[in-house]
C-alpha cells in the first residue's frame, strides 16, 4: 500500500515505544524503510537555490541525493553523499539537523522541513546491507602519514589520505577505535557494531592501519614519529576529552561522576552488560547537571540502568544546546527537567556518599559574549533535590598530553591547538590538527569536515615538499 | 601480543609478571604506570611499571589480588597473553627530567609500604645507577608479606635498605614512620628529598612526619582510573585546592599539598558492588569468560 504523503509533514519514522526503550539499550529510532524513504523524498522541492546545502557543514548535494532516492537509485544516492561525507550512517543519526541542513530547508518555511538526516541514514544503512564499501586505491604512494586519534576527524582524514594513495597509520590511545562514537554516544543512539564498527572497517578497507593502545606523547612523541619513524606529516585529531567540574563543595563525594566517566563505563566498557566486568553505580535517583547532548546521553543511560533521572540546567528550555530530538526523546522516556536551576553544593552523608544536591533558581539577564542571555541567581531561592548519584556534564577541553610533549605547537587560551581552518596547518611544519582538539567540543560533522580539509592540506603540503 | 614471559608468586596473593610490551618498554621511566586488560570483557586496570628491559622489550608488573579483576589477571599463566597493555602512562618521576648534576646534590629517602616496594624499586635502581645517594625503607605487615628484599639490596646495597615489620617478625619492629624518625633523629642522617609509595594511610602519616622534619616529599597516588588518558575524571585528586587528574597530571604529587582524606574516601567507591561480583566469580557464576 502506497504511503500517503502530507506535504506539510515529515513521513513519520518508527521508533521504539518510550515505555519499552526506557529499559533497553537498543536503538530508539528505527529509521525509514525503502517505501517510507521514497515517500519522504517526494517532499523535497529540488530547489534551484538549495538552502539546505548551505546549512550542511560539508555541503552534501542534498537535492541531488534525495532525487536519486525518489528514482529508487539508492546506490546513486550513496555515491552523491560519498562525494562530501565519509560517515553518513553516523551523521544521519547524530547531526543537529534542526540547526543545520533541516533548519534552513525551504520546505520548512511552511510546514516541516524535509527529513534530510533520516534520508541520509537510510541511504547509508541501505548501502551497508548491500555490503557496498569503498575500494582501496590501486595506486599507492610510498609516503607515510600518521593520524593521532581514531575519532570521526581522524578516521575521515585517514580515509581521504588513503584514497589519495598515502600509507596511513592511526594511533589510538584506547583499546578501541571510534573516539566519542564508541565511548561517549550511547548504543541506543548510535549502534556500535552495526554502524560504528562498520565505518571503521570501511576505513581499514582503504588500507589504513589502526594501532590501538598507543598513546602519542607517552609511547612516542610527534617528533619521534617524524624523525625516527619517517612520517612525512602528522594529523592530530585527539579530541577534547578532559571533563570540567564546577568546583563546588561536595564534588569529591562518592557518586559524583563526570559524564565521560559514566558514559565510558556504560558504552566503551559495556558495564550495563552482565558479561562485562567494569562496574557502574546505578543509583536510585540521579541528577545530571548540564543541557547538551552529553547531558542527555548520560541522563538516558542512567534511566536505562534503572534510575529516576532529573536534568538540572541553568538556562531555559530554549537555550538547551542538545539536539531537539534528544530532548524530545528524553522527555518521552520520563526524564524530569529542572530548568533555570544551578547547583551550589553536593550534599554527602556520614560515609561520604551523595545524598542530595542543593540548587538555586536562576533568571535570564543580559546577553553574554555568546549572545545568549546570561543566567543570574535569584537570591534566597535555594532548595535541595534528593539523589544518590550526580553526573556532571559541563563540557570538556583538549587534554594536555600532546601539546605538552610537542615543542613549538601553538595552543590558545582554551588549550585548543591553533590550526588553520582551511588546511589544518599548525605552527609546526608538517603537523596538522582538526576536530575537537582544535575547535573545542563541537560536532561529529564539523570534526569530519576538518579531517577532510586537512587531508587536502596534507596532500598539498607533501606535494610542495617533493 | 603482550605475552607473559614470566610469572612468579612473591608472597600470598602477590604476583610478579614480566610482560612483552614493546611500546611501553621503549619509553617508560620510573614513576610511570600502564593499563592492562586481561580479556575483551575485562576492566582496565592500572599497575605501576616496576621494572623494564628495553632490549627484551618487556616490563615488569607486581600486583595483589584484591578484587575480581586482579584475580583474573592472576589466573593468566606464562605463555598466555593480555588482551591489552597500554602505556607508559602518567609522568616520570620528577628527577628523570631534571639536570642530573642537580639531582646528584641531593640525598634521597625512599619509603615503601607493602606492595609499594615494587614501584619504589625502579626508582631506587634509577637513582643509584645515576650516582645519587639513596636510602630505602621497606615497611610491611610481617616477614611473610615482604617482597623484593634481595632485589632492593642488589640495587642500592644492603647497608642502605632498612626493613621493618608491623609485627616485629623480621628486622626492625614498627611502622615506617618510626624508622624515619630513627634515621633522622637518632642516627643523624640528612635527606633532601623523600619519595613515599604505599597505602594511602601510610603516605598520609609519612607526609605528616616529613613535613615536621622539613623533607620535601613526593607521593604516588593510585585513585580509581578508567581510561588513564585524561578523559574520564575518575582519577581526580585534590592537590593544593586544585582538582588534578592523577593519570595525566600525576601520578606523583607534592605530598605536602595532597588532600589524603578526600582521596581515601573516594577509594571506597566500588567496595560493595565489586565484592558481590568477586563472590559471583569464585562461585563460578560469572558468565562470558572463555578461559578454556
Ligand atoms: C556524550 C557525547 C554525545 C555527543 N553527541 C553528539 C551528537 O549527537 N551530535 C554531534 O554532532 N556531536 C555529538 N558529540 C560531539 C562529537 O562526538 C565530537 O565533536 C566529535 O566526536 C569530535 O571528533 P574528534 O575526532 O575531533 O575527537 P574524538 O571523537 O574525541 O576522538 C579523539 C580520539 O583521539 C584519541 N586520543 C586522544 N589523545 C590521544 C593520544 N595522545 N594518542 C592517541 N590517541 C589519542 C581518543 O582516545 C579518541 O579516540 C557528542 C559528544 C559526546 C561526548
Ligand atoms: C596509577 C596506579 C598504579 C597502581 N599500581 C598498582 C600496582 O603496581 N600493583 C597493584 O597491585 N595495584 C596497583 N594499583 C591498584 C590497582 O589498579 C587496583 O588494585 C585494582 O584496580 C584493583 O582491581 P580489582 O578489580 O582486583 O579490585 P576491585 O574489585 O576493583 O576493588 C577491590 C578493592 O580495591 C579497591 N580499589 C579499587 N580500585 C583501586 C585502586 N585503583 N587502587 C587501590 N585499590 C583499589 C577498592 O576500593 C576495593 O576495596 C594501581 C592503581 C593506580 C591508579
Ligand atoms: S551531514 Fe549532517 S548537516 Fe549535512 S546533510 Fe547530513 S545530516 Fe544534514
Ligand atoms: S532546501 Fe529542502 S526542499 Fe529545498 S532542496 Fe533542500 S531539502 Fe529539498
Ligand atoms: S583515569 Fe580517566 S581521567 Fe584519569
Amino acid at each position: 500500500m502506497a504511503i500517503e504523503v502530507d506535504m506539510m509533514k515529515k513521513v513519520p519514522v518508527s521508533e521504539q515505544a518510550p515505555e519499552e526503550r526506557a529499559h533497553n539499550f537498543e536503538e530508539v529510532c528505527l529509521g525509514y524503510n525503502e517505501e517510507e524513504a521514497r515517500a519522504e523524498a517526494t517532499r523535497c522541492l529540488n530547489c534551484k537555490n538549495p538552502k539546505c546545502v548551505e546549512g550542511c557543514p560539508v555541503s552534501i548535494n542534498i537535492p541531488g541525493f534525495i532525487a536519486k532516492i525518489k528514482e529508487g537509485d539508492m546506490a546513486g544516492a550513496y555515491d552523491v553523499i560519498g562525494e562530501a561525507s565519509s560517515l553518513p550512517a553516523v551523521c544521519g543519526r547524530v547531526c543537529p539537523q534542526e540547526t543545520q541542513c533541516e533548519g534552513v530547508c525551504i520546505r520548512g518555511i511552511k510546514g516541516e522541513a524535509v527529513s534530510i538526516g533520516k534520508l541520509e541514514r537510510f541511504t547509508a544503512d541501505w548501502a551497508a546491507e548491500q555490503g557496498i564499501s569503498p575500494k582501496a586505491p590501486s595506486e599507492k604512494k610510498n609516503i607515510k602519514v600518521a593520524v593521532i586519534g581514531a575519532g570521526p576527524s581522524g578516521l575521515t582524514c585517514a580515509g581521504d589520505l588513503a584514497k589519495m594513495g598515502y600509507d596511513v597509520t592511526i594511533y589510538e590511545a584506547l583499546h578501541k577505535a571510534g573516539g566519542v562514537l564508541v565511548y561517549g554516544i550511547p548504543e541506543f543512539r548510535l549502534p556500535k557494531e552495526k554502524v560504528v564498527a562498520r565505518e571503521i572497517e570501511n576505513v581499514k578497507a582503504l588500507g589504513v592501519k589502526i594501532k590501538t593502545d598507543y598513546v602519542i606523547g607517552r609511547s612516542e612523541t610527534i617528533d619521534e614519529l617524524m624523525e625516527d619513524e619517517g612520517y612525512s606529516a602528522v594529523y592530530i585529531a585527539s579530541g577534547a576529552g578532559l571533563p570540567m567540574f564546577m568546583h563546588i563543595p561536595g564534588e569529591q563525594a562518592l557518586g559524583v561522576y563526570s559524564a565521560n566517566e559514566y558514559l565510558t563505563r556504560a558504552n566503551l566498557m559495556k558495564a550495563y552488560r552482565d558479561d562485562h566486568d567494569t562496574p557502574i553505580n546505578v543509583g536510585r535517583k540521579t541528577v545530571v547537571v548540564g543541557g547538551g547532548n552529553v547531558a542527555m546521553d548520560a541522563a538516558r543511560t542512567a534511566l536505562r540502568l534503572g534510575s529516576e533521572v532529573t536534568v538540572v540546567y541553568r538556562r531555559s528550555e530554549k537555550e538547551l544546546p542538545a539536539r531537539a530530538e534528544e530532548v524530545h526523546h528524553a522527555k518521552e522516556e520520563g526524564i524530569r527537567f529542572e530548568l533555570l536551576t544551578n547547583p551550589v553544593e553536593i550534599l554527602e552523608d556520614e560515609n561520604g556518599l551523595v545524598k542530595g544536591i542543593r540548587v538555586i533558581k536562576m533568571e535570564l539577564g543580559e546577553p553574554d559574549a555568546s549572545g545568549r542571555r546570561r543566567p543570574v541567581e535569584i537570591e534566597g531561592s535555594e532548595y535541595e533535590i534528593e539523589c544518590d548519584l550526580v553526573i556532571m556534564a559541563l563540557g570538556t577541553t583538549p587534554n594536555p598530553l600532546i601539546a605538552g610533549t610537542t615543542d613549538n605547537l601553538e595552543t590558545n587560551k582554551k588549550k585548543c591547538i591553533v590550526a588553520d581552518e582551511e588546511t589544518g596547518a599548525t605552527s609546526r611544519n608538517g603537523v596538522f590538527a582538526g576536530g575537537d582538539c582544535a575547535t573545542g567540543a563541537a560536532t561529529v560533522i564539523l570534526a569530519m569536515g576538518a579531517g577532510r580539509k586537512a587531508a587536502k592540506g596534507i596532500d598539498n603540503y607533501i606535494k610542495g615538499q617533493l | 601480543m603482550f605475552e607473559i614471559k614470566k610469572k612468579e608468586l612473591l608472597a600470598e596473593k602477590t604476583y610478579l609478571m614480566v610482560v612483552k610490551a614493546p611500546n611501553v618498554a621503549r619509553s617508560c621511566e620510573p614513576g610511570q604506570f600502564l593499563i592492562v586488560r586481561a580479556y575483551e570483557e575485562s576492566e582496565r586496570i592500572a599497575l605501576t611499571i616496576c621494572d623494564y628491559d628495553r632490549k627484551e622489550e618487556t616490563v615488569t608488573i607486581v600486583f595483589q589480588t584484591i578484587g575480581e579483576s586482579s584475580f583474573k589477571i592472576s589466573e593468566l599463566e606464562e605463555g598466555e597473553s593480555f588482551c591489552d597493555v597500554v602505556g607508559p602512562l602518567g609522568n616520570p618521576a620528577e628527577y628523570v627530567n631534571e639536570p642530573i648534576e642537580e639531582v646528584k646534590k641531593r640525598h634521597y629517602l625512599l619509603v615503601a609500604g607493602g606492595l609499594g616496594t615494587a614501584p619504589v624499586y625502579p626508582q631506587a635502581k634509577w637513582l643509584k645507577e645515576h650516582g645519587v645517594d639513596v636510602d630505602v625503607i621497606i615497611g610491611t605487615k610481617s616477614k611473610d608479606t615482604l617482597i623484593m628484599e634481595q632485589e632492593m639490596y642488589d640495587a642500592v646495597g644492603e647497608d642502605h635498605v632498612f626493613v621493618t615489620t608491623d609485627d616485629g617478625s623480621y628486622k626492625r619492629h614498627g611502622m615506617v614512620t618510626a624508622v624515619i624518625e630513627d634515621l633522622v633523629k637518632n642516627e643523624g642522617r640528612k635527606y633532601d628529598k623523600c619519595v613515599s609509595i604505599g597505602p594511602m594511610i601510610m603516605m598520609k602519616f609519612c607526609v605528616k612526619l616529613t613535613k615536621e622534619l622539613g623533607i620535601p616529599t613526593i607521593v604516588s597516588m593510585n585513585p580509581i582510573m578508567v581510561d588513564g588518558t585524561g578523559m574520564c575524571g575518575a582519577c581526580r585528586v585534590i592537590v593544593g585546592d586544585e582538582v588534578k587528574f592523577a593519570c595525566v597530571d600525576g601520578p606523583e604529587f607534592d605530598g605536602f599539598l595532597v588532600d589524603f582524606d578526600s582521596a581515601m574516601k573516594r577509594m571506597k567507591l566500588y567496595q560493595t558492588e565489586e565484592g558481590r561480583r568477586m563472590l559471583a566469580y569464585t562461585e563460578g557464576k560469572c558468565k562470558g569468560h572463555d578461559k578454556g
